[in-house]
C-alpha cells in the first residue's frame, strides 16, 4: 500500500496530488491517502469513486484520517 | 459518465488573476472535469517560452509592446502592484503558507492534461507565432473551436 499525506496541502493540490498519485499506481494497487477534515474528506473519496476507483475504508474518527483507495 | 467541463477565458494578464485561473483549472481537472483554458489578449503574457521581456513579433509597435508586457515572470499584480515587487512577495507568501505558486499550477495544470488553447486573432494583433508559445499549447483556435470545445461547459471570463 502506498501512503500519501495531504495535510499539509491546500486547494487545488490536495485534490491534484491525489489525483496525480492515482494516475502512477497499477490497476488494483491500494493508496492510503492522510487527509484533514472538511474540503478534503468530503471531495477527495467522491471525485475517487466518480473515477471509479474504489473507496475501501474512511477512518474519520481518527486525526488525522485516513481514506483507503483501491485503483481501478 | 460524461465527464463535466469548464472553459476558462483567461484575458488578463495580471498575476492575481493568472493564479485564480489555474487554481481553477487545476482543482476542476483534479476532480474529473474537462478543462479547457483558452488564452486572449493579455492572457498570452502567461503562455510565452519567454518568462521574461522578449522583443517579439514582425513589426516594430509588436515588439515594443512584447517587450514591455514581457512573459510570465513579469505579470502584474492587479491591486498594490509597488513595481513589480508584489508578485515576487505574493509568490515568497504562496510559498510560506505552502499554497501552490503560479509556476507549480501551470505545470499540475499541464500533468493533469487541462487542454491550452491560444487565440489566433490576439496573437495575430501582437505578432506573436506559434513558436513563442510554450510547447503546453496543443493548438491555436479562433472563436468556432472555442464554443466547439465549451460545448455543455460552464464558460468564465478571468
Amino acid at each position: 500500500m502506498v501512503t500519501l499525506d495531504i495535510t499539509r496541502e491546500h486547494c487545488p493540490m490536495t485534490f491534484v496530488k491525489v489525483k496525480l498519485m492515482l494516475a502512477k499506481l497499477n490497476r488494483g494497487d491500494t493508496l492510503d491517502v492522510v487527509l484533514n477534515r472538511g474540503e478534503p474528506l468530503e471531495n477527495v473519496p467522491r471525485s475517487a469513486a466518480e473515477e471509479g476507483h474504489r473507496i475501501l475504508e474512511i477512518r474519520d474518527a481518527e486525526d488525522p484520517c485516513h481514506v483507503v483507495i483501491e485503483k481501478a | 459518465m460524461e465527464k463535466k467541463k469548464l472553459s476558462l477565458i483567461v484575458f488578463s494578464g495580471d498575476f492575481d488573476r493568472a493564479v485564480a485561473a489555474f487554481t481553477l483549472a487545476t482543482g476542476a481537472a483534479a476532480v474529473n472535469w474537462e478543462v479547457t483554458l483558452f488564452f486572449t489578449f493579455w492572457g498570452l503574457n502567461l503562455i510565452k517560452k519567454n518568462k521574461g521581456h522578449a522583443a517579439i513579433g514582425r513589426g516594430v509597435l509588436d515588439r515594443f509592446f512584447n517587450f514591455l508586457l514581457g512573459g510570465r515572470n513579469n505579470l502584474p499584480l492587479s491591486r498594490l502592484n509597488f513595481g513589480g515587487l508584489s508578485p515576487r512577495l505574493m509568490t515568497g507568501m504562496m510559498r510560506g503558507r505552502n499554497v501552490a505558486t503560479l509556476a507549480e499550477l501551470i505545470a499540475a495544470a499541464h500533468e493533469l492534461k487541462v487542454k491550452f488553447v491560444a487565440c489566433e486573432m490576439a496573437m495575430n494583433i501582437l505578432g506573436i507565432k506559434r513558436g513563442d508559445l510554450i510547447d503546453e499549447v496543443q493548438e491555436v483556435i479562433g472563436v468556432p473551436t472555442f464554443l466547439q470545445y465549451s460545448q455543455d461547459a460552464q464558460v468564465m471570463f478571468i
